[in-house]
């Protein structure tokens, strides 16, 4: 049985996406994922990398984004921790609504949810903001 | 390597630019951005990307676009997308963008819309 666990804790800037970007993919190609799977499962570590960098940690290097990957044959478990206030997903809108259509920003957490099967949001008692995601084969 | 590179041809009035690489966070939406910008300062209001050398686009990238398309257009002028390859086109279907955008597989097709 493949298993695959990768673990990193990077400062919260632009480069830190790719990075974790470039992890993810690797791993998932590892897996034995599909090559159309693996487009979207990057984009959605991407999107949750850059919400956490850019709006949880709002691009504080001093703050770690910290990323785990968990894999089986069977799936691949994301999980992406910031540091920041916390964050409410029912309070964001819908950018495919008329009003929204032509914004500049707000269509991470659309693409994070078409292309895992699973992602939640936590708060941790801790702090900061703890998302998962699941993408099974 | 930059992440965009962005090269720049003209057909009569249309400027074309042909994109290679990524249009993402950081480097890759920036270099778009600029590049548009560049071209409203020198008078270029007709612009065609053509996305067939762009391998991936994110959330930021698109909204490069979209941010591109509305300034663009609120200055009188039109941008257009050729060749989107798949990834794209899913993107901006998702988002309901794809109705939005004039696009094209056939440059002499898209060039002619301009008229």
């Amino acid at each position: 049985m493949t298993e695959e666990t990768v673990e990193l804790k990077l400062p919260s800037r632009i480069e830190s996406i790719n990075e974790a970007a470039q992890a993810t993919a690797d791993a998932a190609r590892r897996l034995g994922f599909s090559e159309d799977a693996l487009f979207g499962i990057e984009l959605a570590v991407r999107e949750a990398v850059t919400n956490a960098v850019v709006h949880g940690n709002r691009s504080d290097e001093s703050k770690p984004v910290e990323i785990g990957l968990a894999g089986t044959d069977a799936s691949l478990a994301v999980t992406v921790r910031d540091q920041g206030e916390g964050f409410d997903p029912g309070h964001v809108a819908d950018p495919t609504a008329e009003e929204n259509i032509l914004k500049a920003s707000g269509r991470g957490i659309l693409f994070m949810r078409t292309f895992m099967d699973e992602v939640s949001w936590e708060r941790p008692a801790e702090g900061g903001t703890l998302v998962r995601m699941t993408k099974r084969k | 390597m930059s992440e965009l590179n962005i090269r720049e041809r003209q057909a009569g009035d249309v400027t074309i630019l042909d994109l290679e690489g990524k249009i993402t966070i950081g480097e890759g939406s920036v270099g778009l951005r600029n590049a548009i910008r560049r071209l409203m300062q020198e008078g270029k209001k007709k612009i065609l990307l053509n996305l067939s050398g762009v391998g991936y686009v994110d959330s930021s990238g698109i909204g490069e676009l979209v941010s591109s398309y509305t300034t663009i257009g609120r200055e009188g002028g039109q941008l257009k997308l050729l060749n989107l390859t798949q990834k794209i086109r899913d993107l901006l279907t998702i988002t309901k963008l794809l109705t939005v955008f004039d696009t094209y597989d056939d440059e002499a097709d898209a060039l002619n819309s301009f008229n």
